[in-house]
């Protein structure tokens, strides 16, 4: 299972890379697995709020449909456009070209409730 | 309670297939991937196990006249060794389950019942078969395992493992006693994945050694194991109804589109007949459509389908098609709504995208 180190990583399997006040936003290794083939990824637009533990768009694989919930709150300054018409990227790239949104930190405390990767790791394989 | 558990789970462990729990069952939902299996079935051949599926045998005299009073379709027309597709239904329409039947002869014969809802077809037959006084039911769903081997190519793979002519036994006919690589088996040339193909019943202590041989013969035409996901987008594309969806307690087989199978011409009287016979003279309260979304999303089931702002039914199953590459689904609707061309709204999350009805089926071999 590849779970980089440099990321922090939410109870909802997101992933969260940390780039002074701005985060970039993707789903694990271990969540595209779970999920099977993703098949649509429904995303916010940019200048978008998104709220902690809050929805703030989808994943969808041939057999079910898994929301996404926000790890942190703040405006999206960028969305992964390509995702629409290439949802398998997912699947092949879950931390490079599956990137999912750019959101400008709107409370940079709330980083502190994201877990590093081994903490993440335990927590998958208690699953 | 503990998952139950067919003679081929040690099988799909040893390949890495993920499980879940399907009707109490712990069942693979795919192998190498749905898109990769459902692929697989229609340019190749995979092969599913269905053991959990039920198996009941109905047998003694009057066996055939009992059918014809709780099957919907004309179970007198069938003959030793045909199957037929039927619904039982409560005498208000809606479904009990649908089913395959299997004419072993003149006086027994097999029905293969959805899983989940084998105990309760077993009481319902049970009941039902207290004016028949010379016959029973006898639930056997421990003595089968069920292969489902499917695709253009399963005829010539399976060809190689047996003596049997495989051609001789044409579509919705069965033969008992065939031995396939040294195993004993029914086989069926049905299915549940819109291909030609088959389905093997066979003693659960045989069923890996079946499995194996038959993944090992097929390797140069690349048959590929497949899991309940692969099955589940394969009928859907084909618009085979699934009980629980399309179906249950509370829809009739005339509004599932099933009408095919329910012969309400028959002189002989059965359960829900007059409700049935209604539905198809003056037209169901709803009907199964085939939509096709125009909005990006995915319609799923118990989604809310909406004209003009207004309720007119509901998203029976949906998803992605792999063959199509495009989000279908079917509904139940208001009938007037049902006309390809109707433009209509799926109401996915809070959000009404639109959507419009399409021909049915979705897929049809031979495309």
């Amino acid at each position: 299972m590849n779970l980089p180190q440099e990321l922090k990583y939410s109870k909802e399997h997101e992933w969260v890379k940390v780039d002074g006040n701005k985060v970039v936003i993707g789903i694990t290794e271990h969540a595209q697995d779970e999920l099977g083939d993703i098949v649509f990824v429904e995303l916010p637009e940019k200048g978008d709020q998104l709220t902690v533990d809050e929805p703030f768009g989808s994943v969808e694989s041939v057999k079910t449909v898994s929301e996404l919930y926000a790890p942190v709150s703040g405006e999206v300054l960028d969305v992964n456009g390509e995702l629409e018409d290439s949802p398998e990227f997912v699947n092949e790239s879950p931390y490079e070209k599956a990137w999912m949104v750019v959101v400008e930190l709107s409370d940079a405390s709330q980083l502190d409730a994201l877990m590093d990767a081994d903490t993440y790791k335990q927590m998958i394989s208690e699953d | 309670m503990a998952l139950k558990r067919t003679p081929l789970f040690t099988e799909y462990k040893k390949s890495g297939a993920k499980t879940v729990d399907f009707g109490g069952w712990e069942l693979p939902v795919s192998f190498g991937g749905i898109k990769q299996e459902h692929a697989a079935v229609r340019e190749r051949a995979g092969i599913f196990d269905v053991s959990h599926m039920g198996e009941v045998i109905v047998y003694g005299p009057g066996t055939i006249e009992f059918l014809q009073y709780i099957m919907t379709n004309d179970t007198a027309k069938s003959k030793d060794g045909k199957c037929q597709y039927t619904a039982m239904c409560y005498e208000h329409g809606g479904t009990v389950d649908d089913l395959v039947w299997y004419r072993l002869n003149e006086e027994k014969a097999l029905l293969i019942v959805n899983a989940a809802n084998e105990e309760k077809d077993v009481n319902w037959l049970s009941e039902q078969s207290r004016d028949f006084s010379g016959v029973k039911v006898e639930n056997v769903s421990q003595d089968y395992a069920q292969l489902a081997f499917q695709g253009p190519k399963a005829e010539t793979v399976l060809q190689r493992l047996t003596e049997e002519s495989l051609a001789a036994i044409t579509f919705f006919s069965f033969k008992e006693s065939v031995t396939i690589a040294g195993t004993d088996v029914l086989i069926s040339r049905t299915g549940y994945t819109g291909e030609d193909g088959f389905e093997l019943y066979l003693a659960p202590e045989n069923a890996p050694a079946l499995w194996e041989a038959i993944l090992a013969e097929g390797e140069a035409e690349g048959v590929e194991p497949c899991g309940l996901g692969a099955r589940d987008t394969l009928r859907f594309e084909a618009n085979l109804a699934l009980y629980g969806q399309e179906l249950t307690e509370e829809i009739t087989p005339i509004e599932a589109g099933l009408g095919f199978a329910v012969k309400t011409n028959v002189d002989a009287p059965f359960i829900g007949k007059e409700v049935l016979k209604r539905q198809k003279a003056e037209g169901p309260p709803r009907k199964l459509a085939g939509i096709e979304m125009i909005d990006k999303g995915i319609p799923r089931n118990g989604y809310n389908v909406l004209a003009k702002g207004r309720l007119i039914g509901q998203i029976t199953s949906g998803t992605h098609s792999p063959t199509l590459q495009k989000n279908l689904g079917l509904a139940l609707l208001e009938p007037e709504y049902c006309e390809p061309g109707n433009k209509l709204q799926v109401d996915i999350r809070n959000r009404q995208l639109d959507a419009v009805v399409i021909e049915r089926p979705f897929y049809k071999r031979g495309n």
